[in-house]
């Protein structure tokens, strides 16, 4: 008595999560529930959502909302428990549903065809019929040819007066919808794998410095296993314009004190080692930093040379001459006032650096310009040396993202199999034709039934072309 | 150059939307094939402009597919929209979807002029440069296009299959369309207004949207704005039926619009997935996160819901007609949300959500 109750009992248990109803139904929860995240500012300060919050039901009201708002998750609503409880809710019903009606599909996929006994095919979707001359054996010859001109490789059934073919295509696009789903868990499996043994951090690197940790969003360190260090950073920006074109970092790896690895990344393409991937996000200025002036040097001739520690006030050789120069100003940001035609500086950020040096040949003061960084053709002295202004180097921070992911394979190979699977749920039919021929005084009756789970018109469509064939290739 | 064309090819979108409607009301062959070739000229026009554009960005030295703003966006949204919509009405040979499909596309574009959105070819800054990017605005807009012409059929589905004032499915399209009707022109009064009143200087309309109707700071015009609105649905609902009657002497089979709601469903949802995905792609290279709930990812997840529920229910539970049709609307309601309303609606409690 009590082990039937209790089958009972699991049997409706597996019925409610095997059952579709129930996965609209959580499909409509969680959109419904998702929207409030998009309203509510997630991770926010306190202050930002009571402000959302007051605008939407008023100013009274809106410290005693925002308490209950809080209490129920609302302000991490993504990772909140009953929200997560509905992500699993739908993970099982995922699994179940399949484990519920795989075996079924498999047999479908697997089981052969069976002729149909029915003479006149009474219940198939799609039928034609047509009589052709000719005995029994010649129509079904060329039937045989048709099919197989048609790419269908069939079962002959052979009776005492007719025969049948069987045939079928695409059988297991039927498996398609099971791909989507098994998609769908593999992808929140990568997620998963992320969130548990992934980290995010950040770091903030000047340039010539080393780590050998990332910080957490709380500040924590996180160690790496080996140090990054930033050899420089720089912004590129387009001609004429302020707008950045590229932020780049030029990052080593080093491991035991030996660089190992070396690359200049810029967003949208990071650096991985050892599983561990810095992206370029963001920079910025070392407070009270002390900068040093990268300058390279060309004569006319040819000879090169660069200097890379120089300071303001610093002289330098112009190589292979009897000339000096001397860097005397700088300016992060030089621009030139339109009506006095004299320069200033526009922004304290290092968005267009300059120098102004003095040019000097034996001891005597030549002349005086600025050079540009960002304008090549300033670093042109008259007498065709050239002193380009390279960097002003190590007042710059770069900002990087420091990620470890694990799962995001899993996520892509997900991402690549729900795309096929929707393709072949979708796009590829199951398509099943039975054709019978019986001889019938001294003519043959040929009759095509067809099935196809979806698409029957193109199916039907198919099936008229066959017939025709049949009937023209007997003319 | 391009702009020209694009022009032209607004000007040909918006009177289509007048002759199709047009079309409709008399029933005239002639007025439905001069519908369809007022639409081809768009479309040549638009092709050439988009073209055009291209080759632009090129002269100018920054060289991309015209598909990385708001603005080109859109304009590549009404292009794949029309270009399904000619497909469809070539293939089914009538011209009754124009009527409902072209609004869509008018929508759009008076959304274009209204929110005073650049239409300079701008270059691109360090994050959009992607080619994930490219793939994702270009596969999500074709996604749109395809669910564009499911919501303009399953409407027209709906409207077919009311039969009296209290049914569910009647209040329900007629509130639909009605809003439609009311955000369309709540648009153009802002435009007028603001144009008129800016004299030629640029000004951001978005940031007074609906200033000129619902948000007016006279309470008087707010009051009026509301009451006309009421009257606008009212009216629809009163004489709704009447739109059904038009439509029932097209002869149109509900099965095909059933039939073309669903085909393009089909192509759409595996379209969306597919722009989720390059989203997440490319977030994952620009910054290492391929999902972090942000409005606009969560308002695709729940688009993409929606149609998954359409797709269940129709063929799992063996839901017909009505049920999914109305859902077939209302993913079409997310996807706008997702385009416009995130920006419009959540940006303005927020500070998130830029014109980019
Ligand atoms: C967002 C998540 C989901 C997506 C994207 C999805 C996708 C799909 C697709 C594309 C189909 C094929 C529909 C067609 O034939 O046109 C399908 C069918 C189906 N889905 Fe889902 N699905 C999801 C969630 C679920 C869940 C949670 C269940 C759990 C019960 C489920 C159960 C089924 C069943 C039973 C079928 C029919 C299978 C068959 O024909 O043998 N789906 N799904």
């Amino acid at each position: 008595m009590t082990k039937k109750e209790d089958t009972g009992f699991i049997d409706r248990v597996w019925n409610f999560f095997a059952s579709v109803k129930l996965a609209i139904v959580l499909l409509i929860t969680i959109s419904l529930t998702s929207i409030i995240g998009t309203v509510i500012e997630q991770q926010a300060a306190p202050e930002e959502n009571i402000k959302v919050i007051s605008r939407l039901f008023g100013e009274s009201i809106a410290p005693t909302l925002y308490n209950i708002f809080l209490k129920m998750g609302f302000m991490d609503m993504y990772h909140s428990w009953w929200f997560v409880a509905l992500l699993l809710l739908f993970c099982c019903n995922l699994i179940i549903c399949s484990f519920d009606r795989l075996p079924r599909i498999l047999k479908i996929i697997r089981e052969p065809m069976v002729p149909i006994k029915d003479e006149s095919f009474k219940g198939v979707a799609i039928k034609r019929e047509l009589r052709l001359k000719g005995n029994l054996i010649k129509v079904s010859n060329e039937t045989a040819h048709v099919l197989k001109s048609f790419r269908y490789n069939f079962a002959e059934i052979k009776e005492e007066k007719n025969i049948q073919f069987l045939t079928q295509k695409g059988r297991y696009s039927r498996l398609g919808v099971y791909i989507t789903h098994f998609s769908i868990l593999l992808i929140l499996t990568g997620a998963l794998i992320g969130g548990l043994f992934g980290f995010k951090g950040f770091l903030n690197l000047p340039e010539g410095e080393t780590s050998t940790v990332a910080y957490s969003r709380n500040g924590n360190p996180i160690p790496l296993g080996f140090a990054i260090r930033c050899n420089s950073f720089d912004v590129e920006y387009y001609k004429n314009m302020d707008m950045p074109k590229a932020y780049k970092s030029d990052l080593s790896i080093i491991v035991d004190g030996k660089e190992v690895e070396r690359k200049t990344i810029v967003v949208n393409d990071p650096l991985t080692y050892n599983g561990i991937t810095f992206y370029q996000s963001s920079y910025g200025m070392v407070p009270g930093a002390d900068g040093k002036f990268i300058l390279k040097v060309v004569s006319k001739n040819g000879i090169e040379k660069v200097y890379d520690n120089l300071k303001l006030g610093d002289s330098f050789d112009i190589p292979g001459t009897s000339m000096s120069a001397k860097i005397l100003d700088f300016s992060p940001a030089l621009a030139i006032n339109d009506k006095t035609g004299k320069p200033y500086t526009y922004s304290d950020e290092l968005v267009n650096p300059a120098i102004y040096i003095g040019v000097y040949d034996k001891g005597a003061e030549k002349y005086r310009g600025w050079i540009l960084k960002r304008y090549p053709e300033t670093s042109n002295l008259p007498e065709g040396h050239k002193i380009e202004f390279v960097d002003y180097w190590g007042v710059k921070y770069t900002g990087l993202q420091v990620r470890n992911d694990p799962g995001v394979w899993v996520v892509y190979i997900g991402c690549i199999t729900i795309t096929l699977g929707l393709i072949i749920a979708f796009f590829i039919n199951h398509k099943r034709l039975w054709v019978r021929l019986s001889e019938e005084g001294g003519s043959t009756r040929v009759i095509f039934g067809g099935s196809a789970n979806k698409n029957k018109l193109a199916f039907e469509r198919e099936i008229e072309r066959m017939v025709r064939v049949l009937e023209g290739g007997r003319k | 150059m391009s702009s020209t064309f694009f022009g032209i090819s607004t000007l040909s979108y918006i009177a289509a939307m007048a002759i199709y409607i047009s079309y409709l009301a008399f029933k005239k062959k002639g007025i439905g094939i001069f519908a369809t070739s007022v639409t081809v000229f768009g479309f040549i026009n638009q092709t050439i402009a988009l073209l055009l554009r291209w080759s632009e960005s090129y002269r100018l030295g920054i060289g991309r597919a015209p598909l990385t703003n708001l603005y080109e966006s859109l304009i590549f949204f009404v292009w794949t929209l029309i270009l399904i919509y000619l497909i469809i009405e070539f293939k089914y040979k009538t011209h009754v979807f124009g009527a409902f499909v072209t609004p869509i596309a008018g929508l759009a574009l008076a959304f274009i002029e209204l929110s005073g959105m650049s239409k300079n070819i701008e270059p691109l800054v360090p994050a959009l440069q992607s080619n994930w990017l490219i793939a994702h605005v270009m596969i999500s807009f074709l996604g749109y296009a395809a669910f564009g012409v499911s919501f303009a059929t399953g409407l027209m589905y709906l409207i077919l299959r009311s039969d009296n004032r209290r049914q569910g499915i009647y209040i329900f399209w007629t509130i639909c369309v009605s809003i439609f009707i009311i955000i369309l022109a709540a648009f153009g009064i802002d435009y007028i207004h603001y144009k008129a009143v800016s004299s030629g200087q640029e000004m951001i309309i978005k940031e007074h949207l609906f200033e000129s109707t619902f948000k007016n700071p006279s309470l008087a015009i707010d009051t009026v704005s509301w009451l006309v609105s009421a009257g606008l649905i009212f009216i629809l609902w009163r004489y709704g039926l009447a739109l059904k009657r038009l439509l029932h002497s097209f002869s149109l089979s509900v099965e095909i619009l059933d039939e073309i709601t669903y085909k393009t469903i089909a192509i759409g949802f595996p379209l969306l997935t597919l722009g989720v995905i390059t989203g997440a792609v490319w977030a994952n290279t620009a910054w290492g996160v391929y999902w972090s709930w942000d409005p606009k990812e969560t308002w695709s997840l729940i688009t993409w819901f929606i149609y998954a529920v359409y797709l269940h229910g129709r063929f799992v539970r063996g839901w017909r007609g009505k049920k999914v049709a109305v859902l077939s609307v209302l993913g079409f309601v997310a996807v706008i949300f997702t385009y416009l309303g995130v920006n419009l609606l959540l940006s303005g409690l927020h500070s998130y959500g830029s014109m980019k």
